[in-house]
């Protein structure tokens, strides 16, 4: 039995200590919106934050996380942050098939949450291990400058 | 689902055939009747909706639920892939119903095309073949609640108007909520076709208009949105299989006991593949079942397998190059021929020659194949990621013996689809497996691995051409062989040649005014399964034309886009069949004709966009293509740089698009951008190719696509309207094509270097020395 904390609550699971926190998350804690898109921590799409870094999930033995608080896309919102690019990103329409969208949505929230500023080129860099195969980059580009710009105005 | 049963909303007072159009004969096997076996065209012809099987619907009673909260179900028939579909047809059905957007929802049809009409979601035809149904279909809606409402008030119909989710009696000001009638309304009869009264343009309130928001986007962001991974049942079991890594290929040995020692394996099972050509079925092989996916997948790294590989372990995609060369070094089939090219050569003044190469795509769509299935009692049931459900269905009986009414095709949410969903294989394989686990839902999951070496590959290609330029340099002749094998190949025995679809996706089809022409398809062999990638033949054909047209204007020393517009000729609209295009993506051809007056306004949008013949610095560029596919004109201009080090920056493209009245522009506007960037990827990093028959690249390290870097810094895209009527086009595909040719005459413009061969990687390193 290994306990994981998951979006703020404790979870006792099952699974191998080798067992991808991926598979955990969703085949046995049971939350579906961290999806499968490599195995190999190539495309992003099951990002989710471990003591809020951003995290590849397929190739992050469970065992990894254990006393550490693991963040999905399903708590994204209680995260001033999160909820401000998850706004971005239905102003600007960015999702098309939308299966990748969780992932770029945890990069970008790790990425503003380190760097409330990002220019474009570190924009790219954070982003690029990230892959959207509709080919939506240049409105998470711009939502996440949209998110980052709502965020500096309510600090201000 | 909120709201009264789907069934209640009407009563039809036509029957179910009433509603129907274009019920084809023909059986079950439309889509390997329409690309193989048999001759499509030899029967007469039926176009746009009422050519597809099952044709469509209009019936307010199948698409339509109306609760008395007021809240309004739309059954959407058509697969959402990320082409906005779910939304934009409950644009159309809302407009017409006069309904508050806000008070929309969308629930997804299973497969029933004797129901809900075709639901094969390709060739970028949902709007064009589903708008006028749709709207008839909320209209007649809208005018039940009329009827119901003056029918409360006795008052005469005509002074009842439906106005933003409430009927008001116009003379006294009366209102009455859409909730409030939804029951009277119900036990009305469905107005007939003709007594329907569309809306005019002007009053559109959805359509056309950026008002509404995508339908599934707060889902999406929030983590609910449901995929084909993500239905999720008691006591499930989780699969994965080990496939013969060459098309064709069998297994001779089986040893597993190692797999069955890991934890969580619950059973080993043989599936069987089915003689080639093997169309939609599985490939066979050895599938792992156990109690997770992780468990299946370690499972099967222990598995010990031996594989018989068949004729197909010769293909090697380094020796089919030039295979495909030397067959386009001779005369081959010929496709269509006007005036005399070889007279034309012989007194030309120049003489341009090029070859170009097109690699194998994977479409790799973000969530590979995957679908769950249950079986009980000789009745299945699949949740699966499927652009085609109808043909799933069938197969899904035909392969477990079942009768078709007892097999279920719920459609969830597409990861991603780009053709690769419209092959129902990997449902399959859940089916059969499903059925030795009777009682319990079992998934399959495709690994990345698995995706790009099993997947219905985009074709690979080999375009030659041949051109002359007269004393002027205005261009003479033109022969373009193209060798490419065939996705017949998939249905029957293998033609060796591009179909009739294939034939029309550019190449036949081309519209340009030469005196002295011939196209020839010479014979190529599939040793691969062949399959539809976003866009499809139209990839390969638009690259060698356009990279064609440039190279000429080239040897001319003329402006690229003064010599593309001359080439087009004076505007006029040609007849496809009049081109040998027998197919014109399956539209009429006196309604979609090939309108090079369409062709020029987009030239000359992108290009004024662009600032075309505007001054850069060495290493800078602006090229330009143009491409008609799926009855709609997109051109584009790419602003390049070309860095010392031969990386590629694309600062903007300017895309100018005509795809005739635009219901959901922003849609229009996101296809855009992804073909665009899709079209990139394709050109510059994304190659599958085949050694001893096995595909080389196992994940996305080694079949690479486009990341945000490559990316414009700005997609601009222009919509062109149309001047005078035309029907809808297409808008999930027509992006693609002429990205790849823009970006070749680009790099050209910057650099003076011609590309050819794709994908371009590296080969732009050390350009400024040469």
């Amino acid at each position: 039995m290994i306990t994981l904390n998951l979006n703020g609550k404790d979870h006792s699971l099952d699974v191998p200590q080798d067992m991808p926190l991926l598979w955990a998350i969703r085949d046995v804690a049971g939350y579906s919106g961290t999806k499968f898109g490599c195995g190999m921590g190539l495309c992003g799409a099951c990002t989710v934050h471990v003591d809020g870094q951003a995290t590849r999930a397929c190739v992050t033995p469970v065992s990894v996380a254990v006393g550490k608080k693991v963040t999905t896309l399903e708590a994204l919102h209680a995260d001033p942050v999160g909820q401000a690019l998850q706004a971005a990103w239905l102003e600007l329409g960015v999702a098309q098939c939308g299966y990748c969208q969780g992932g770029q949505l945890m990069t970008a929230t790790a990425l503003l949450k380190g760097n409330p500023n990002p220019d474009e080129a570190q924009i790219e860099t954070a982003m690029a291990g990230n892959v959207c195969r509709c080919g939506t980059y240049n409105r998470i580009r711009a939502a996440i400058q949209v998110a980052a710009g709502k965020l500096r105005e309510s600090r201000a | 689902m909120s709201g009264t049963d789907i069934n209640d909303f009407a009563v039809a007072n036509l029957s179910r055939r009433g509603f129907l159009k274009g019920v084809a004969a023909g059986g079950a096997l439309l889509i390997a009747a329409s690309w193989g076996a048999r001759d499509v065209f030899a029967e007469e012809r039926k176009y746009g909706a009422d050519g597809m099987e099952h044709g469509w619907v209009d019936d307010p009673k199948v698409f339509l639920a109306l609760g008395a909260d007021g809240l309004v179900t739309f059954v959407c028939s058509r697969s959402e892939m990320g082409q906005g579909v779910r939304t934009s047809l409950a644009m159309v059905v809302a407009d017409e119903l006069e309904a508050d957007w806000a008070m929309m929802r969308v629930v997804q049809a299973p497969g029933d095309e004797q129901r809900y009409g075709n639901q094969d979601t390709d060739g970028s035809r949902s709007m064009r073949h589903w708008f006028e149904p749709l709207r008839r279909c909320g209209a007649a809606a809208r005018q039940m609640l009329e009827q119901a409402a003056a029918e409360r008030w006795q008052v005469p119909v005509g002074e009842c108007r439906a106005e933003l989710h409430k009927i008001v009696h116009v003379p006294s000001g009366r209102s009455l909520g859409y909730g409030e009638l939804a029951e009277a309304a119900a036990a009305l009869p469905v107005p007939a076709r003709d007594s329907l009264r569309l809306k005019a343009p002007e009053r559109f309130r959805y359509i056309g208009k950026e008002s509404t928001r995508s339908i599934d986007g707060a889902d999406i962001v929030n983590g609910r949105a449901v995929y084909g991974l993500d239905p999720r049942f008691e006591n499930m079991l989780y699969a994965v299989v080990a496939r013969p890594p060459v098309y064709g290929g069998k297994l001779k040995a089986l040893e597993a006991s190692a797999a069955l020692q890991v934890p969580g394996v619950v059973r080993v099972v043989e599936i069987a593949g089915s003689p080639l050509p093997s169309e939609f079925q599985p490939l066979g092989g050895v599938a792992v079942v156990a109690s997770n996916t992780w468990a299946a997948i370690k499972g099967r790294q222990a598995l010990q397998l031996d594989w018989e590989d068949g004729a197909n372990a010769v293909y090697d995609s380094v020796a089919y190059r030039q295979a495909m060369s030397a067959a386009a070094k001779a005369p081959g089939k010929v496709v269509r021929e006007a005036g005399d090219v070889e007279a034309a050569f012989a007194g030309a003044g120049r003489l341009v020659e090029a070859e170009y190469y097109i690699p194998h795509l994977a479409q790799a769509p973000m969530e590979p194949p995957v679908a769950t299935a249950y079986f009980a009692d000789g009745a299945c049931e699949v949740w699966a990621p499927s652009q085609a459900p109808q043909v799933t269905r069938e197969r899904i009986a035909e392969r477990l013996g079942i009768p078709f009414d007892k097999v279920k095709v719920n459609v969830t949410l597409l990861g991603g689809g780009f053709g690769r969903k419209s092959k129902p294989d990997f449902i399959l394989e859940a089916a059969v497996l499903a059925k030795e686990f009777p009682g319990r839902h079992l998934r399959v999951q495709w690994t990345r691995e698995d995706d790009l070496q099993h997947s219905y590959f985009h074709t690979v290609s080999l375009e030659y051409l041949r051109g002359a330029l007269d004393a002027d340099g205005k261009p003479s002749a033109w022969l373009h062989r193209s060798v490419a094998p065939s996705i017949g190949a998939l249905f029957g025995p293998d033609p060796r040649h591009e179909n009739a679809v294939e034939l029309g996706m550019g190449f036949v089809s081309m519209p340009y005014a030469l005196p002295n022409l011939r196209l020839e398809n010479p014979e190529a062999a599939a040793h691969t399964r062949v399959g539809w990638y976003r866009s499809v033949s139209n990839i390969p054909h638009a690259f060698a034309v356009q990279s064609f047209i440039a190279e000429l204007a080239a040897a001319a020393g003329r402006d690229h886009r003064d010599f593309l517009l001359e080439l087009l000729g004076p505007a006029r609209k040609i007849d496809p069949h009049s081109l040998g295009d027998t197919w014109n993506h399956g539209e009429s051809p006196t309604l979609y004709p090939i309108d090079t007056g369409r062709l020029r306004a987009v030239i000359e949008e992108a290009t004024r966009q662009a600032g075309w013949g505007r001054k850069l610095p060495r290493g800078r560029g602006l090229g330009l293509a143009v491409h008609y596919s799926f009855v709609t004109y997109v051109a584009v201009v790419l602003d390049v740089e070309v860095r010392d080090d031969g990386t590629l920056v694309v600062h903007r493209a300017d895309m100018a698009v005509d795809c005739g009245p635009q219901v959901n522009p922003e849609r229009i506007r996101s296809q855009m951008e992804g073909a665009c960037v899709m079209g990139l990827g394709n050109t510059v990093v994304s190659e599958i190719s085949f050694k001893a028959g096995r595909v080389q690249q196992s994940n996305l390290h080694q079949y690479e696509v486009a990341r945000m870097p490559l990316a414009p810094k700005t997609i601009a895209v222009h919509p062109v309207r149309p001047t005078g009527e035309v029907p809808l086009g297409g808008v999930g595909e027509p992006g693609v094509p002429p990205v790849g040719p823009a970006l070749a005459n680009a790099i050209f413009a910057a650099t003076g270097r011609r590309i050819r061969d794709l994908p371009i990687r590296d080969q732009l390193k050390g350009w400024r020395e040469a």
